[in-house]
């Protein structure tokens, strides 16, 4: 047998913040493949925020704390499309006039996965245990989708969730609207087009959305809960691990 | 043509509170993306050609001095003659002075972005020589005193009533109770108006897609025609167009058409496609007398070589456009200048400074569905991200935004102190919104909770729980 591969786990800062079952629920899923999964204690965030915003020199300074916090490691995976897409994509680019320092980014971005894709594409997960009883329907992260080509893993591995059926939304890839600090420099830009997003998740007739992506789902879900609208809104890997506490913006006790 | 690029903010926020333009812009998704999407799914070779159009654009551009007298010298050997014009202000002059050689009253109008960029419209007016649009959609923002809010389709943002009644106004010799309901009735009414002014025409200007160094010719996509009577009726012909139009060979401006009209209206050929080379010859049936091109810069040689130079690919579909979620909520003219959307928002800072223009590459999710689709594999996103650097280098972007970033980054440079501050904050945080589930408002964020909800964080933060959970997995 070969020896289990080692993962380090990018907990990305809104999964770290907002919503730690996410966390646990990549930490399970990565187990059950066969990995050994640890997490670095000095891992703040992607630096995405910065490099997004043009300050291109925080970028660089928060991304070569990534680089020496992942490095030794046989993979790093992400529960995030986003924010595995800024490593694995932009840095890169982001090291253009530092070529050692871009070596050291192109070697982590080789290993670097976001979570669903990881699984499917490099564990070869074909099913997991889980059961969730419901209805559900999928939207699609910009990065995940367009950066790292995530869109068949997340639905296959669903396939195989006891009780749940996928219904698709109508355009499940036009983006929600989020855009980090866009939705609030452009709020009632943003508003209007997670609008749009929150009437085709309703018009699927799903009572549950789900999505790889924190910041998109926080988005969604905070618009649905304005609209009083019941969907329960988790990360997709939450599903598949079978965790199920309160959904994002239910009232809980608190993890 | 003015910008109002700076009220961005504001111009969008009319354009969300106007019912018209909110329901004109549902049928770009049916009318636009969807028959693109149909028209790709057609043809196996799309990335194949996307390809080899791509090349064709970075050898035309790479050697764009020599295309452009290879060109200009085809132009002359036909008889014709290129205008090398610097910017807006000497194109205007160069047009204006062939109208009064000519001794021109009216110019008949193809449409042309180039056109509405330097302005042609208002300086001839202004010197006594009427303008007459004859593209139906350049035609009803005319009558209307509008600026497009489309590369393709200028009108795109009415509603037929809107159209209907402006022809109303505008047309007060036709009888006051004739039916105007439908896009027909509306489009013969154009038609019958347009028929007269054509043969009255001393001068018709058109644009180009295309300029063919090999053999000199300007060539026209359109889908009613309206080029085709513009430009051989009258006097002369004037193409307006700037450089980056020109291709090597006719064989290359046919390889990028077969991708101009699939990407613009998932058509697989436009219905017309009118290739102009040079005046009237001697056994013409028909033709211009004069053949004129104003060839103009406008800023766009300083784009070669630098990181914005893969945006003078842009062949002017509108794909990006028609799939962007920003332009599809505020339509075009919220951008306030002439080229809106992802394209127009690396172009506009380019063309007119980044002071003027600073919240166009901002105002994007970064969703990256305008360079999935564009055909010529333009890194929009990239270069809008390009925009924000240099924003940020001159310290553009307001100072609480900076201040906010900056403290931000203070924190997440210094992962140590990230940990302390986000355990506490999760903490916290998760003890305020515990009971609802989510904030109804939020200070720094008040722009989100006006209409949204901000979901409550857990209560801990994952690493805190984790470091939490390994020491009870291994006691020591
Ligand atoms: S940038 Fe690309 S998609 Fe947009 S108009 Fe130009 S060629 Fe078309």
């Amino acid at each position: 047998m070969t020896e289990k591969p080692r993962v380090a786990l990018f907990v990305t800062c809104l999964v770290d913040l907002f919503r730690p079952s996410v966390g646990f629920a990549a930490v399970k899923l990565l187990e059950d493949a066969g990995c050994t999964v640890e997490v670095p204690r000095l891992q703040s965030c992607c630096g995405q925020p910065a490099y997004n915003s043009g300050d291109r020199h925080s970028a660089q300074a928060i991304a070569r704390t990534v680089i020496a916090a992942f490095a030794g490691f046989d993979y790093v995976v992400a529960p995030s499309g986003s924010c595995a897409g800024m490593i694995k994509v932009h840095y890169p680019v982001l090291f253009a006039d530092d070529p050692s320092t871009a070596d050291q980014a192109r070697e982590l971005a080789g290993r670097t996965y976001e979570l669903i894709s990881f699984l499917v594409d490099v564990m070869k997960v074909e099913r997991v245990t889980a059961r969730y009883d419901g209805v559900a329907t999928y939207h699609d992260s910009c990065s995940g989708l367009r950066e790292l080509g995530v869109k068949a893993q997340p639905r296959r591995l669903l396939a195989s969730v006891a009780g749940l059926t996928l219904k698709e939304m109508r355009d499940c890839e036009v983006c929600c609207g989020f855009g980090g600090t866009f939705a609030v420099k452009y709020a009632d830009i943003s508003d209007k087009i997670v609008g749009e997003k929150t009437d085709n998740i309703r018009a699927s007739g799903a009572d549950t959305l789900l999505a790889g992506d924190m910041g998109c789902l926080l988005n969604m879900a905070g618009k649905l809960e304005r609209d009083g609208d019941p969907t329960k809104v988790r990360h997709v890997a939450e599903v598949l691990a079978g965790v199920a506490g309160p959904a994002l913006g239910e009232p809980g006790d608190g993890a | 043509m003015k910008a109002t690029s700076r009220a961005f903010k504001a111009n969008a926020r009319h354009a969300l509170g106007d019912p018209n333009l909110q329901r004109a812009m549902v049928n770009l998704r049916t009318g636009f993306a969807e028959r693109r999407a149909h028209a790709v799914a057609q043809l196996p070779e799309w990335e194949e050609l996307r390809e080899q159009a791509v090349a064709i654009k970075k050898d035309a551009l790479a050697h764009l001095d020599f295309y452009l007298e290879a060109f200009e010298q085809k132009v002359i050997a036909n008889g014709g003659q290129v205008h090398w014009c610097r910017d807006a202000a000497e194109a205007n002059e160069t047009v204006l002075a062939i109208c009064r050689r000519l001794g021109a009253k009216t110019v008949t109008k193809g449409k042309s972005m180039i056109g509405e960029e330097i302005g042609i419209n208002d300086h001839l007016a202004a010197n006594g020589v009427t303008p007459v649009e004859t593209d139906l959609g350049e035609y009803i923002i005319q009558i209307r005193h509008e600026p497009p809010s489309h590369i393709i389709a200028p009108a795109v943002h009415l509603v037929k009533e809107q159209i209907a009644q402006s022809f109303r106004e505008t047309h007060r010799d036709l009888d006051p109770a004739r039916p105007l309901m439908d896009s027909r009735q509306m489009c013969d009414e154009a038609r019958a108006v347009l028929r007269p002014r054509f043969l009255a025409a001393d001068v018709g200007i058109t644009g180009a897609n295309f300029l063919v160094a090999e053999t000199g010719s300007s060539i026209i996509v359109t889908n009613e025609g309206n080029g085709d009577l513009t430009q051989t009726l009258p006097k002369a012909h004037i193409v307006l167009a700037s450089l980056e139009k020109v291709v090597p060979t006719l064989e290359d401006a046919t390889t990028i058409l077969r991708l101009l009209a699939r990407s613009a209206t998932g058509q697989e050929f436009s219905s017309y496609t009118t290739v102009s080379t040079g005046p009237r010859r001697r056994d013409d049936a028909d033709g211009p007398g004069e053949y004129h091109v104003v060839l103009l810069d406008n800023g766009r040689s300083a784009l070669l070589g630098g990181e914005f130079e893969d945006m003078l690919r842009c062949i002017r579909c509108a794909a990006c456009l028609n799939h962007c979620p920003v332009y599809r909520a505020i339509g075009g003219q919220s951008y306030g200048w002439v080229y809106p959307g992802p394209m127009g928002s690396v172009l506009t800072p380019s063309l007119i400074g980044i002071e003027a223009a600073g919240n166009l590459p901002n105002a994007s999710t970064f969703c990256g569905q305008c360079e999935s689709v564009c055909p010529m594999k333009i890194p929009l996103p990239k270069m809008m991200r390009h925009w924000r650097e240099r924003e940020f280098q001159r310290h553009l972007p307001p100072p609480a935004y900076r201040l906010g970033l900056a403290a931000w980054a203070f924190f997440a440079r210094r992962p140590a102190l990230y940990r302390l501050v986000a355990d506490v904050g999760a903490r916290v945080l998760g003890v305020i919104g515990r009971g609802r589930g989510r904030f109804r408002a939020l200070p720094l964020a008040a722009g989100w909770t006006q209409t949204r909800d901000m979901p409550a964080p857990e209560g801990r933060s994952f690493m805190s729980l984790w470091v939490e959970r390994q020491s009870q997995r291994k006691p020591r």
